[in-house]
């Protein structure tokens, strides 16, 4: 994994990291009892769970009726919700598929937690593909499964069906290129186990990991095999998804950039995410070395690019709209401006194309406050985007007499809450009981882009003051 | 007495005041029916009636004529008699002495009228005799009696004698009346001081009542003696003078009940108190002698029986009598006069001839009617839907959205905008009416087309012992109504309004009124049409690398659409035919076993009905420099008195159908005669299909409507239960719904006719709606043969009046529409 660095590049790892530093300071939160601020915030993750599972046990057992939807507004908060958090699941794909084929080393200090948080969102988009069925016991008749209704099949033209294998190919994907990235970390936290517990269970889940360099070699092959075949599927998902709304008939729906819009809007939302679960890791974690302001900098810079496709986006539709000289589609984007949810509409421009511009501004990029309330608005924002092009497309389309409102209910709310409680609950066991950094990637980097490496080799400072840092293992002797 | 009507010989057609002949008259079925012969154009065909209307609130007929103005009630009287006066003036007669009056539209119905001597009616809905002669008087100036209008066969609905019915309540307070038998009547409830009447009737010493249930009535009476249900019992009736029909059971009485009549009998002490030998025996001594040729009594029972109605070749001349010696005045037409001059139209055989003293009922008219008057005025009127509050507790009429207001589970006061405006008033705020010793306070419906200065309210409201469904559902409003020159006026004079504290929300199933200028609904003008069958319509234009082309020839499927090789289901609705009276909405319900979802969930948008009739309001032209959002907003305002449209909207079966390719599990799937159908037991509920739908038919099962305490209607017990449909399923909870074309009508017609080894026949299998429409808007079968009435229509109106709803986006109904002509001056 060596390779150049050029010394006037930012470092990745400062503090002066060795590698038993990383692999001190990674597995130290894995082995600690949990924290008192851990133990709050997993309770109420746990409540949020507890609320949010009521609520799903109302929508099961009394019917859909429970949510605010009607005969013209058949999606609202819950496929606004799924989209929304399939968008989320986006980053990590991203960042661990992409970046990787791409050598961004920067990546190393965050794709183990970007990465569980796209399992996690995708699992709450999933949440809401149960929950938004009308009759949930009988949803796997989306699968093409073999059966003996005179051997009825599914409708390969319908996008939900496409929505289907997207998502659990998606999940399935993600979940195996995580874990397979996990194995060397959880070998290193059975090897220092100290419980009998831990140590086998560490076991079980390594996988019987040793550490050699054949072992090593297939580890690298599979991992790139593994981003090559993640890597379409970042583009693929939110592109499915998006055709969800691209193949209707529904003005407003009835969009062929969809996939590119939608797909920058994924990666534009899944990296606030990622920011915003990162900055509260590296402050709670004490990760601030792994995780460094150039990090944040470099993510605030793809949030920017995304979030001004996202604006070119909406501005083309409107274009298009007018263009088209179709009076229902010119309807349709005039309501959203100015019709009943304008507010809807403007929340999501202020909070998507203007809000993100200010990330122009190196100070406020390198701000962790303004960086992490930047990152939850983009959210809010992208929430909106779904809201927007779900609601007020539908709930006036062709015509008039069936244009309604819709209201949330607290049922809806309550759904909502449940998906919280789930990436919150999933999240904090991950954070708990898994290393939030990839260890072993970090130490791969960091002979070339740690602090004290690029240091020595800036032209004009020497590295003398190093000389006990270089005794111990992380110390390369090439670089000298 | 009420003549019968003729509209199918009308060519002009002028209704005054309450003359809601499409709506709520009684025979406004068969006035449908005759008015919507005038309104069907064809090819051999290119004239159709014009219709003025001078009324107070939107009826269902109002919304149908070609020019409406909104009128006062106090000014009824004048509107009659300037019209009588511009009539005479041009046919030479004399002018009546009446003070002077302003409306609009009212010297071109007289024009019309004129012209159209002989094919012309004027009709009135007023309860003051003197405007019944005065309209007696212009109708026998134009002609019309003996061509539109029939005295000879009168209509015996609903017949009552409100000045009787007020000497008896009057002998209840005085302790005059020893017993008292209420069959089909609730005059606690309906009679506008039906309280104190229920307190008096402790003064009578016996009280019976034959009602099914303990209604406000019968509640009060000593013994309730119910009597079989209509589909129990064995009847007749003489609907109309020489129109005699027989009733017969259908199921055997469910209860144990027993027929008024056999009561009735046996009280009497009749050796044979078997009301059916009764009922022979009364057609054998009074109907057989005027059949003809019929055989033996038997034979003609037994055929009349099959039939259901027996028209006597020649109606005797002795049933029509002279009005001053009927005593049977009616409620709703032609009062008796009591007080007033006595002038009728003397019966001569099958004509009349008119010849009463119009200058004394001018000056009459003169005295009770004003041309501006302040107050505000309150007119009481009955919805399609509940009528006069006998049905209230059936679910299926409350959830029956009024095809004016679209609203339902509720009365309301309608205002009119301008009043709304002035008092701050938007919908559903309460407001506070006062006026004649009565207040209610009662949620408001700004109300299009409502007269300034007037409020209306519906009767057939606030009923406290209907039952379940229909208990305190709205206001009573009967206590409006008051006693006037001895007829019963639904209308108070003056009322005072004034707003109250809180809001009410108004259960409707449209809530945005306008067409916000979208080629949804295509019109054109009669003047137009005659020059251009396709006039008014909107064919859409997809510009292709092969130049312009319609969106059907455009296609990305190779096959270019499916084919039916046999059976081609489809419809052609006539947008100048249908009314709007929402007759087909109910049949629907009640074949297809629709669910009821009750007034909460009808705010919540989730009405289950297969079929609606969406109503549409004109609004005011746009000023061309508004901007676009300003442009959209002003169209969503309906005009003061707008044009209104009714457009019959359900599945429509598309060739390429929208809902078809997205949902995922194929429960809805495309058959091989046409039908858009759907797989109950296959959906899980995605509603994919219904956002998708274009025209928004589609319904989920939000909740399982059936055997479900917080649905309480006609699914949750075995009574309820059999109403419903054996051929049709319930569906579950969390599955989608929708228009089926009465599929499993279509599969019993197309058996019978295997069975025997046939081609269905036109007309043997038709849909529910289609059955129920009185005016024949609705016309159903298989588009492949080209001898069905469908299949010729569209061939004839095929790029002339025939238009598919959302043609460019190229989904290809099996329903075709045809443009709404009017027949504007």
């Amino acid at each position: 994994m060596s390779h150049v660095v050029s010394p006037v590049r930012e470092p990745l790892v400062l503090g002066g990291k060795t590698y038993a530093d990383v692999t001190e300071d990674i597995c130290r939160q894995v082995e600690a009892k949990p924290t008192k601020l851990w133990n709050i915030a997993f309770l109420i993750s746990l409540v949020l769970l507890g609320i949010g599972m009521y609520s799903a046990y109302r929508t099961w057992w009394y019917g859909i009726g429970e949510w605010g939807l009607n005969k013209t507004v058949g999606w609202a908060w819950d496929i606004t919700n799924f989209v929304w958090w399939v968008g989320i699941g986006h980053a990590g794909t991203l960042i661990s598929a992409i970046l990787l084929l791409f050598r961004q080393k920067w990546r190393t200090a965050i794709n183990r937690a970007a990465e569980a948080m796209t399992i996690f969102a995708v699992l709450c988009a999933g949440t809401f593909i149960l929950l938004h069925v009308g009759r949930v016991w009988l949803a796997y008749w989306c699968l093409p499964l073999p059966n003996t209704y005179g051997s009825l099949w599914v409708n390969f033209n319908s996008p939900l069906v496409w929505d289907v294998f997207a998502i659990s190919t998606y999940l399935t994907v993600s979940l195996v290129f995580w874990y397979i990235g996990l194995i060397p970390d959880l070998a290193t936290i059975r090897d220092r186990a100290k419980t009998k517990t831990a140590r086998i269970a560490y076991g079980i889940l390594s996988f019987g990991w040793d550490g050699a360099a054949k072992t090593w070699q297939r580890y690298e092959a599979v991992s790139l095999i593994l981003a090559g075949l993640s890597t379409p599927l970042v583009l693929s998902v939110h592109t499915i998804v998006s055709m969800d709304f691209a193949t209707s008939v529904i003005p407003g729906w009835h969009t062929t950039i969809f996939p590119p819009y939608f797909v920058a809007g994924a990666i534009f939302s899944g990296f606030a995410m990622v920011l915003t679960l990162m900055l509260i890791t590296r402050e709670v974690f004490d990760l601030k070395e792994y995780i460094t302001i150039q990090h944040m900098d470099v993510m605030n810079k793809i949030i920017i690019i995304t979030g001004s496709i996202v604006g070119v986006a909406y501005i083309t539709e409107f274009f298009i709209a007018w263009y088209s000289g179709v009076q229902y589609e010119q309807y349709a984007f005039l309501n959203r401006m100015s019709g009943p949810y304008w507010w809807a509409y403007w929340s999501m421009m202020t909070c998507n194309v203007i809000s993100p511009q200010l990330l122009w501004i190196k100070k406020i990029r390198q701000s962790v406050v303004a960086t992490f309330i930047l990152s939850i608005v983009v959210n809010i924002g992208m929430w909106f985007e779904r809201f927007v092009i779900i609601v007020t497309s539908l709930h006036r389309d062709y015509l008039p007499s069936s244009w309604a409102m819709f209201y949330p209910t607290l049922v809806d709310i309550g759904d909502y809450i449940l998906t919280f409680g789930l990436f919150f609950t999933l999240f904090f066991l991950f954070a708990k009981f898994l290393p939030v950094v990839n260890m072993a990637e970090i130490k791969a980097i960091l002979k070339t882009s740690s602090d004290i490496q690029l240091e020595a080799h800036k032209p004009t400072v020497k590295a003398a003051s190093h000389s006990e840092a270089q005794t111990r293992p992380a110390y390369n002797k090439d670089a000298e | 007495m009420v003549p019968t009507y003729n509209f199918e010989n009308a060519d002009v057609v002028v209704g005054i005041g309450a003359a809601d002949f499409l709506g709520t008259w009684p025979g406004s079925t068969e006035y449908s029916y005759q008015y919507a012969q005038q309104r069907k154009l064809s090819k051999d065909k290119k004239q159709m009636s014009r219709h003025y209307q001078f009324e107070t609130t939107l009826s269902i007929t109002g919304a149908n004529a070609d020019h409406r103005t909104p009128i006062k009630p106090s000014q009824e009287g004048l509107v009659v008699a300037a019209l009588y006066n511009q009539v005479a003036k041009l046919t030479g007669g004399a002018a009546i002495n009446a003070p002077a009056i302003q409306v609009t539209n009212l010297d071109k119905a007289a024009k019309d009228l004129v012209a159209a001597k002989g094919r012309a009616v004027v009709i009135s809905g007023s309860k003051d005799v003197n405007v019944q002669i005065l309209t007696n008087a212009i109708n026998s100036l134009i002609g019309a009696n003996g061509k539109t209008i029939d005295f000879g066969a009168a209509s015996n609905l609903k017949a009552g004698n409100d000045t009787a019915m007020a000497a008896f309540v009057q002998e209840v307070q005085q302790g005059k009346v020893a017993a008292v038998l209420f069959y089909n009547a609730n005059p606690v409830y309906d009679y506008p001081t039906g309280k104190t009447f229920g307190e008096n009737l402790q003064k009578v010493g016996l009280r019976i009542s034959f009602a099914d249930r303990f209604d406000e009535t019968a509640s009060l009476c000593e013994y309730v003696c119910p009597d079989h249900h209509y589909l129990e019992s064995w009847g007749d009736a003489e609907p109309k003078r020489g129109y005699y029909s027989v009733i017969q059971p259908t199921i055997n009485p469910i209860f144990k009940t027993r027929a008024a009549q056999e009561s009735l009998l046996t009280w009497a002490g009749a050796t044979n108190k078997n009301y059916f030998a009764y009922l022979q025996n009364f057609w054998r001594t009074n109907v057989y002698p005027q059949a003809k040729g019929a055989g033996s009594f038997e034979n003609f029972w037994t055929q009349t029986l099959h039939d259901g109605v027996f028209e006597p070749k020649t109606v005797s001349a002795s049933i029509i009598q002279p009005e001053t010696q009927v005593n049977n005045s009616n409620t709703n037409d032609a009062a008796r006069p009591l007080t007033q001059p006595t002038a009728t139209p003397a019966a001569t055989g099958s004509g009349v001839t008119f010849n009463a003293d119009v200058n004394a009922v001018a000056a009459a008219i003169g005295q009770t009617y004003k041309a501006n008057s302040n107050a505000t005025e309150l007119v009481l009127y009955e919805k399609s839907g509940i009528g006069n509050g006998d049905q209230a507790n059936n679910p299926y009429l409350q959830e029956f959205p009024d095809p004016i207001s679209r609203a339902c589970w509720d009365n309301y006061l309608a205002v009119p905008k301008k009043m709304a405006v002035a008092m701050e008033l938007v919908q559903g705020d309460l407001v506070k009416v006062e006026g004649k010793g009565y207040s209610i306070e009662i949620p408001v419906l700004i109300q299009p087309g409502q007269a300034e200065g007037t409020v209306a309210l519906a009767i057939g409201y606030g009923r406290e012992k209907a039952g379940k469904a229909g208990n305190k559902v709205g206001k009573n409003a009967y206590p409006f109504a008051s006693l006037v020159n001895g007829t019963m006026s639904f209308v108070a004079p003056d009322v005072k309004i004034s707003k109250a504290k809180g809001k009410w929300e108004i259960a409707q199933v449209q809530t945005h009124h306008t067409i916000m200028a979208r080629p949804i609904v295509q019109e054109a003008n009669l003047n137009e049409y005659q020059q251009n069958p396709a006039a008014g319509s909107f064919r859409p234009v997809v510009e292709s690398s092969e130049g312009p082309k319609s969106p059907t020839e455009i296609n990305i499927w190779k096959a270019n659409g499916h084919k039916y090789l046999n059976h081609s289901w489809g419809m052609v609705i006539d947008m100048n035919s249908c009314t709007g009276c929402g007759a087909c909405v109910v049949a629907c319900n009640v074949e297809n076993n629709v669910p009821v979802v009750g007034r909460q969930e009808v705010i919540n948008r989730r009405e289950m009905h297969w079929l609606r009739i969406d109503r549409y309001y004109s609004a005011d032209p746009v000023p061309e420099e508004a901007g676009l959002i300003e442009k959209n907003r002003l169209l969503e305002e309906a005009s003061a008195n707008p044009e209104v449209v009714f457009q019959p909207m359900l599945c429509q079966h598309c060739q390429q159908a929208p809902c078809e390719t997205v949902c995922p599990v194929l429960a809805t799937t495309h058959s091989s005669e046409g039908l858009n159908q759907m797989t109950y037991n296959r959906c899980i509920g995605t509603r994919y299909c219904a956002n998708n739908c274009p025209y928004k038919v589609r319904r989920l099962n939000w909740f399982k409507y059936h055997n479900n305490e917080k649905f309480d209607f006609h699914m949750n017990n075995d009574l309820g239960k059999m109403v419903l449909n054996p051929d049709v399923t319930v569906r579950a909870r969390g599955v989608m719904e929708k228009c089926s074309f009465c599929v499993q009508r279509i599969q019993e017609g197309k058996l019978n006719a295997k069975k025997e080894r046939r081609r269905p026949k036109d007309g043997e299998i038709i849909t529910a709606c289609a059955q129920s429409c009185a005016t024949g808007a609705i016309v159903f079968g298989d588009l492949n043969d080209p001898e069905t009435r469908v299949a010729q229509m569209w061939e004839e109106e095929q790029g002339k009046r025939g238009f598919r709803v959302l043609e460019e986006i190229n989904v290809r109904p099996q329903i075709t529409y045809l443009t709404k002509i009017r027949n504007k001056a």
